[in-house]
């Protein structure tokens, strides 16, 4: 039982993990490098937008993940947590 | 108080302070020595390794690199934060939960084999001491312009200041000192940068001030840069020159070397839990977005104050850091048509690179040099990079205990870095390369003699670099984080995410990477320099971007060959579902 709670817990962290990185990719590589000459058209006060994604915007969206990230890890280690106890106590 | 004077005080003050903190926590075992006892504070820690990760490159040549190469100085802004995300969602924690001393404890570990953890070490070495050697030259740098010391004078007293806090405390002392270098430094780069934001556009806060309009002005700050930029003959500020694929592959390169940097990975291995190697990396990468969103802000007031002050400014009015500067042989003028008034715009004022003085005064009272005139454009001006933050203060007319405080941060950046690399080597030469290879029977106390031995070893090491600094240290930073890319961090990612990467997977994997990107390297950037350029390029790939390439092939063969031997033994496997575990 210990083995399949670890096998859920596992695959639900690789889904938080694909998630995120996906937000990874696309705030720099995304907005910052490949489609940043067509964000570029938009402009907000003195900043084209792909410029602000490159030099700004990526670096605080960078921050906000691994801040996501501690608290979904946290959440779904208590949860982990709660069914190895809980298995125990079937026992 | 004059500002040698304030500047002598503020960077005393400061090293009394690292070693009062250095004396306050000595280490008293292998495990103080290497992983400071475990038992650092998660936000502690996060400031120590802002503090291990910003380097006098960070600090000292960011943003000068960045105000002269506009958008596409995006790559180390975004390469040097994006790594985190990947430290800390793919290795921090799981390497902290295997809960060893050394990187390649985990190498040597999960590929079951000592020749794995010897092409770890081999690796490891190479990419910090490449680093160190910028420290050193750093260290020179500040000291030689600010308190007016000779290079060398100035290298030995940064030495003997690490030895005492990083032979004697370990990771312990280096982590405590870190910390207050963290605040020492952070605080010398925003209180210019704020005042400089001030004085140009009247916002307080430099991220939104260079995006604000100039003050008294209509025109936005990028508007006016973009405009001056191009009047001059340079790229417009704010657009792309790389190609996507370089700037995308370098970023890459970027990222994934920060992610396989030895000195960064252990700094996760001092936190007491799992959990706090996580928030750990987040409070790293909070504390690191301070700087560097601070520093795109820096380089587009400098280079519009750097043209404002310079521009068709006769040489005798030449304000005073463009003379100080030029004492030290950062800036160079070349009078080309000898009217005596300074002409900036692209182009090379040399024909062969740097300036190479001679003992002459020019007609106005520049130095003279014996290079060899550009004629093919009017640019009279040759400038290092690497002063613009250093000499953005005086630029912008701030006052002397400002200039002095950067003077203090920039040795805080510079040092900090240097104690932590100089851990890692010790660690490496005292822990995986004696204990754990060739001298296994030592007791914990010799251990901890020999890594105090290591860490002495590797400062007269660095010293060394920093007084005979070797030509090639620009040039090397691309093998730092191009190898840690193609080696370590695939080896690592593999070992967590795969329980079927075997050692001869593992071995061929970091192999190919490393000969590859090294040959790469190597071949543009010292065999065939004249050759460096985009057409030659595998793919349009700059050899700083080249370590991505070499990621790449590095996982493609530890996959396949791995099929072709036998998995690894059960007990291996055992340990991979115990570091997954919570």
């Amino acid at each position: 039982m210990e083995k399949l709670a670890l096998k859920a817990y596992w695959k639900a962290n690789i889904k938080i993990l694909i998630s995120l990185l996906l937000v990874w990719f696309l705030a720099s590589f995304g907005f910052g490098i490949l489609w940043s000459d067509e964000l570029d058209q938009i402009q907000i006060g003195g900043f084209k937008l792909g410029f602000w994604f490159a030099q700004q915007g990526s670096i605080y969206i960078f921050v906000l993940l691994i801040f996501i990230y501690v608290h979904l890890m946290n959440k779904l280690d208590q949860k982990y947590k709660k069914q190895i106890s809980q298995e125990l106590n079937r026992k | 108080m004059s500002t040698q004077e304030l500047t002598y005080l503020f960077v005393g003050l400061s090293f009394a302070l690292y070693i009062g903190i250095a004396f306050w926590s000595r280490a008293r075992s292998t495990t103080d020595f290497y992983v400071a006892g475990k038992g650092v504070n998660p936000l502690a820690n996060g400031m120590a390794t802002a503090a291990d990760w910003m380097s006098a490159a960070s600090f000292i040549s960011m943003a000068g690199l960045i105000a002269f190469m506009g958008k596409d100085g995006s790559v180390y802004l975004m390469g040097w934060t994006g790594g985190y995300v990947l430290l800390a969602l793919l290795l921090a924690p799981y390497l902290r939960k295997f809960g060893q001393f050394t990187v390649p404890d985990f190498i040597g570990t999960r590929y079951y084999s000592r020749t794995a953890r010897l092409v770890a070490v081999l690796c490891l070495i190479f990419v910090s001491f490449t680093y160190v050697a910028g420290q050193m030259r750093g260290v020179g740098i500040v000291f030689s312009r600010f308190l007016e010391v000779d290079i060398n004078q100035g290298v030995i007293i940064g030495m003997i200041i690490v030895f005492f806090y990083a032979v004697l405390g370990g990771m312990k002392g280096i982590t405590y000192t870190q910390v207050a270098q963290y605040c020492v430094l952070i605080f010398a780069y925003l209180v210019p940068a704020i005042f400089i934001s001030i004085l140009m556009t009247g916002n307080p806060i430099p991220q939104l001030g260079f995006g604000d309009t100039i003050i008294d002005s209509p025109t936005y700050l990028l508007d006016k840069l973009d405009q001056v930029t191009l009047e001059l003959g340079f790229p417009a500020y704010t657009e792309n020159i790389k190609s996507n694929i370089d700037i995308f592959c370098i970023t890459a390169a970027l990222m994934f070397g920060t992610a396989g940097l030895p000195h960064v990975i252990v700094r996760f291995f001092t936190v007491p839990k799992v959990s706090d190697a996580r928030k750990s990396a987040g409070y790293a990468l909070v504390f690191i977005a301070l700087l560097y969103t601070t520093a795109p802000a820096v380089g587009a007031f400098a280079r519009v104050n750097f043209i404002d002050s310079v521009q068709d400014t006769k040489y005798v009015d030449a304000p005073s850091w463009f003379k100080n500067w030029e004492n030290i042989g950062l800036i160079s003028w070349n009078d080309k048509n000898n009217d005596g008034i300074i002409r900036y715009e692209a182009g090379n004022a040399f024909k062969d690179g740097r300036p190479k003085f001679i003992d002459e005064l020019g007609q106005s009272g520049e130095r003279m040099t014996a290079n060899t005139s550009d004629i093919s454009n009017q640019n009279e001006v040759y400038i290092d990079r690497d002063i613009m933050v250093l000499a953005n203060p005086e630029i912008a007319n701030l006052p002397g205990w400002v200039i002095a405080l950067v003077a203090a941060g920039g040795l805080a950046a510079a040092l900090s870095t240097a104690a932590g690399l100089l851990l890692v080597i010790s660690a490496a030469i005292s822990h995986d390369l004696l204990r754990k290879t060739f001298k296994p029977d030592i007791t914990d106390k010799q251990e901890l003699l020999y890594a105090r031995l290591a860490a002495a070893l590797a400062i007269f090491i660095a010293g060394l670099f920093g007084i005979y600094p070797p030509g090639f240290v620009a040039q090397v930073v691309a093998f730092a984080f191009g190898l840690a890319a193609a080696t370590i961090f695939p080896a690592l990612f593999l070992g967590i995410f795969s329980k079927t990467i075997n050692k001869e997977g593992a071995i061929s994997g970091m192999l190919v990477g490393l000969i590859f990107t090294f040959s790469y390297i190597a071949y543009f950037k010292f065999i065939n320099p004249s050759l460096n350029q985009e057409e030659n390029w595998l793919f349009g790939i700059s050899p700083e971007g080249i370590g991505f390439l070499g990621m790449i092939l590095n996982f493609f063969t530890a996959i396949v060959v791995s099929r072709f031997y036998l998995p690894p033994p059960t007990e291996v496997k055992q340990m991979v579902e115990t570091i997954r575990q919570p």
